[in-house]
């Protein structure tokens, strides 16, 4: 039915010119097929050059398109239309992000969070074996036990979907707490002491409170409410051991 | 970042979530039901000795104890969770102080 529509409404901020953000209505025509994203897009290139997102691969692979969507983080690129049709669809900026520009956000915070954790392979550098022996090899197992943080693919839907973020800026969240488990779950890896330091801290694992909607809207079910679970378990049984008296330093 | 001296509230609250999970129910079943409606009839010698054995006393008041951190601490967080942070040291010493307090009064009924 080539000549349907669908309202969108849309957060706009230019802070040039808007004392604040307000929505504006778009009326875009229904296709079955298609996503959020293009509907965004179809905006863009008929109605009003001037709207303002982030998009990329259009197949959930980038992390970029995420905003919220009638309320809920979700990547634009994988929300069809024809989940609200007729119905409005409400589309705003990720929550508790600065808006920097209509759907664009200010990711500094997320980014400096995200580097705290030390998200790649540490090794001991005298314990570095010669280039010419070869890699590290991993077993199947060794590969599982981290694989799952590791499908991670920044697109802070977990950031906007926590409430403690909201309320604690200095919160750590949840997909940099996951990625930094994913490499202290890696068998190749020795920086967990390094990394502990950020992520056994009131700032990280303990601000969060198990609400457990990061793992709710995470598009590749990476758990992020899981890994923080792992790392309580893990850093009490440090904080008890460090108590020991033959493991005092 | 300092480290944080979570791991004491959180392992009590953790402790309790699982210890009341498992016993509470079992708990319900034999005290609110099996026993009052007859389904089980256990001789007055049998239960004297078993509530009177220190480890059912010390399951007792395990049992109120933990089940009084686990609530301590999730209480803790939903006061500074619907915007009462500032008050969080005396939240802190309340929930906390309670537990502890709850705990005396646990071994004071059970064992005195």
């Amino acid at each position: 039915m080539p000549d349907e529509k669908i309202t969108l409404e849309i957060l706009r901020y230019h802070p040039e010119t808007d004392e604040e953000p307000s929505f504006q209505t778009f009326e875009v025509p229904y296709h079955e097929d298609w996503v959020v994203l293009d509907a965004i897009n179809w905006i863009k290139e008929h109605v009003d050059g001037t709207l303002t997102y982030r998009w990329s691969c259009r197949m959930g692979v980038c992390g970029s398109c995420g905003m919220m969507v009638n309320g809920t983080p979700r990547l634009t690129c994988a929300v069809f239309l024809n989940e609200f049709h007729p119905e409005p669809i409400k589309i705003e900026p990720l929550a508790y992000f600065p808006v920097e520009r209509d759907l664009v956000t200010v990711m500094d915070s997320f980014m400096e969070k995200l580097q705290s954790v030390k998200p790649w392979l540490i090794r001991n550098e005298d314990e570095e074996k010669p280039l010419e022996e070869g890699e590290y090899l991993q077993s199947p197992a060794e590969l599982a036990s981290y694989k799952q943080f590791s499908m991670c693919i920044n697109c802070m839907l977990c950031y906007a979907a926590c409430p403690v973020t909201g309320l604690e800026s200095e919160f750590v969240g949840p997909a940099a707490i996951a990625l930094g488990m994913r490499y202290n779950r890696d068998s190749r890896d020795q920086g967990r002491e390094q990394r502990q330091e950020v992520i056994a801290s009131h700032d990280a694992i303990w601000n969060c409170t198990f609400v457990g909607e990061c793992s709710v809207v995470c598009p590749k079910d990476v758990d992020p409410a899981g890994a923080i679970q792992q790392a309580k378990v893990e850093s009490t049984i440090d904080w008890y051991t460090s108590l020991l008296p033959w493991t005092k330093k | 970042m300092a480290k944080s001296n979570e791991p004491i509230v959180w392992s009590l609250f953790s402790a309790g979530g699982v210890l009341t999970a498992l016993a509470a129910p079992a708990l319900i079943v034999l005290l609110g039901f099996a026993i009052p409606l007859g389904w089980i009839t256990p001789s007055f010698e049998h239960v004297d000795g078993l509530v009177g054995h220190w480890l059912t006393k010390l399951f007792v008041v395990a049992l109120v104890s933990l089940g009084l951190f686990h609530w301590a601490h999730r209480f803790r967080f939903t006061l500074i969770d619907i915007g009462l942070k500032s008050l969080d040291t005396l939240i802190t010493v309340a929930c906390y102080g309670g537990a502890i307090v709850g705990t005396g009064v646990a071994v004071y009924v059970v064992w005195l």
